[in-house]
């Protein structure tokens, strides 16, 4: 392939990608309300559209015309960078993200993903981590207590997290052999005794899975731990001061980061599009972005259903948690899955 | 001149305004994020020169984590801007043309006497197999002792930073 027909096919599938990942993340918060609703015994959003559809386009140009203040004391430059940071960060990461096989279109073959590096899951790491600093420096230049506060929250919570989430990890990358997400995806495909998918999370990988779930949900700042945003304690945290389309970008990166860890937990323990293929060619050929599709809504409908359930946990349990209980079993399951395969 | 030639004089530019702004800044929190630059800029360079891994590690482990404590510390301390005192502009004066001589005469020390010859794009090992073979097999014994080492170092950091047994549990 020329180098400009690269380009010309990476921005193409760029822009698609972004395209059906904000638009996903637009109906995530439209499910979150209707769902979260039904759990409380209400509707949700009803009056816009039928059943409400048509309620993120509302709140989207809400958000565009809303004032956008910027508060007299702040520190404006990082005031500003903030919430771009935390967008950028959070939908980078979705570009390693397979959602398929190759497909051939117009004689050029290319994979469903845009681009394939061999340390892929590595990459989502490093972004991931360098989503902190988004929430961090916007608590941080609001330069008003409960953002601070929730800023200080923010990075302790995401520091701490993110080594019991990496150690989980490991533990796949050790029965797999390799860092790029189709290898890890490719190595779970077939089944035991004809029946049981070989998912990763029915083989070896079941405390790994639960590790990394929990993990996730810190690490997204998501019910049950939303420290940093704890309206009861911090007003809003770390997003107080921030108005209009600031805000909604901060609101924008926590669902992309919800629906990049669903992404993850897919590909690693769930069999990424791994699934029962039948019908015409061509309804094989689509059938595994809907198995990917529906293991994603799974997940994010697990989040939704967490969040409806669970109440929030304390700071300092928050904390023990993490380090106490997490870690330690990170270490056991990775130990364990090491001397399985040694064997 | 190569693409990725350009690319890595790009990320070595970034790279050293980067450093020379993290010196000019006087407020902590500029020059951490200066710092975080710095390393960015070093991940894509590892990337060019073909260590994929390392420039991945590169950006957990410096930018995402060792960096994040720094803005947390100086959060949490509300370090505010840095005062000039009397001996700041003898320092200006004196530190400058001192430091540049001394890095130029290390930089010509190094060029003389290293033995290796010089890195092309894309020529070190990348794959992560290839590291491990270094890491947990070519080098084992130099590996496991800086990781005893810096285990002893967490240990201190522990000690260091823990409450004296004798003041604790006698507050009532």
């Amino acid at each position: 392939m020329s180098v400009g027909a690269f380009i010309l096919v990476s921005v193409i599938k760029s822009v698609i990608i972004l395209f059906v990942l904000l638009t996903a993340v637009a109906y995530t918060v439209w499910l979150e309300r209707k769902v979260v609703g039904h759990m409380q015994n209400r509707w949700g959003p009803t009056r816009v559209g039928p059943f409400g559809l048509l309620q993120p386009a509302a709140d989207g140009i809400k958000f565009l015309f809303k004032e956008d203040l910027t508060p007299p004391h702040v520190y404006k430059p990082l005031f500003l960078a903030a919430p771009m940071m935390a967008v950028i960060f959070a939908l980078t990461s979705i570009s390693v993200i397979p959602f398929g096989n190759s497909i051939t279109l117009f004689g050029y073959s290319t994979p469903l993903q845009i681009t394939d590096v061999n340390i892929g899951l590595l990459m989502i790491l490093g972004v991931t981590s360098l989503g902190v600093y988004g929430v961090a420096l916007a608590g941080w230049s609001s330069n008003n207590k409960y953002s601070l506060l929730g800023g200080l929250r923010a990075s302790a919570q995401m520091v701490s997290y993110e080594i019991a989430l990496g150690l989980s990890l490991v533990g796949v990358l050790i029965q797999s052999g390799s860092f790029s997400l189709r290898d890890i995806v490719d190595a779970q495909g077939g089944t035991f005794l004809g029946f049981i998918p070989r998912w990763n999370i029915f083989h070896w990988q079941f405390i790994g899975f639960f590790i990394y779930l929990m993990a996730a949900y810190a690490e997204t700042n998501r019910i049950p731990f939303d420290l940093p945003e704890a309206e009861t304690e911090l007003v809003a945290g770390y997003h107080t001061e921030y108005s209009a389309m600031k805000f909604a970008m901060f609101f924008m990166a926590e669902y992309a980061n919800m629906i990049t860890v669903a992404c993850v937990a897919t590909l690693l323990f769930f069999g990424g599009w791994h699934g029962p293929l039948f019908g015409p060619p061509l309804l094989q050929s689509l059938l595994p972005l809907l198995w990917f599709g529906i293991k994603i809504f799974g997940f994010l409908f697990l989040y939704i259903w967490v969040r409806g359930t669970l109440p929030r946990f304390r700071y300092d349990q928050l904390m023990s948690f993490g380090w106490k209980f997490l870690l330690p079993l990170a270490i056991a399951n990775l130990m364990a899955t090491a001397i399985v395969v040694a064997w | 001149m190569s693409f990725h030639l350009i690319l890595f004089l790009a990320f070595g530019a970034v790279c050293v305004g980067g450093a020379v702004n993290l010196l000019a800044q006087r407020h902590p929190i500029n020059s951490a994020l200066s710092l975080i630059t710095v390393m960015a800029a070093l991940a894509g360079e590892y990337l060019l020169l073909g260590a994929e891994f390392v420039a991945a590690v590169q950006v957990i482990v410096y930018a995402g984590a060792i960096m994040v404590l720094f803005v947390f510390v100086i959060m949490l301390l509300n370090a505010g801007e840095e005062e000039g005192t009397k001996g700041s502009r003898v320092a200006l004066l004196l530190g400058v043309p001192g430091m540049l001589t001394a890095s130029v005469l290390m930089a010509w020390v190094v060029l003389q006497h290293s033995g290796t010859e010089s890195v092309g794009i894309g020529a070190l090992p990348g794959p992560p197999r290839n590291i491990a073979q270094l890491l947990f097999h070519d080098f084992l014994l130099p590996f496991e002792v800086t990781s005893v080492l810096i285990l002893i170092a967490i240990m201190g950091a522990v000690v260091l930073a823990s409450k004296p047994e004798s003041t604790t549990g006698k507050v009532d």
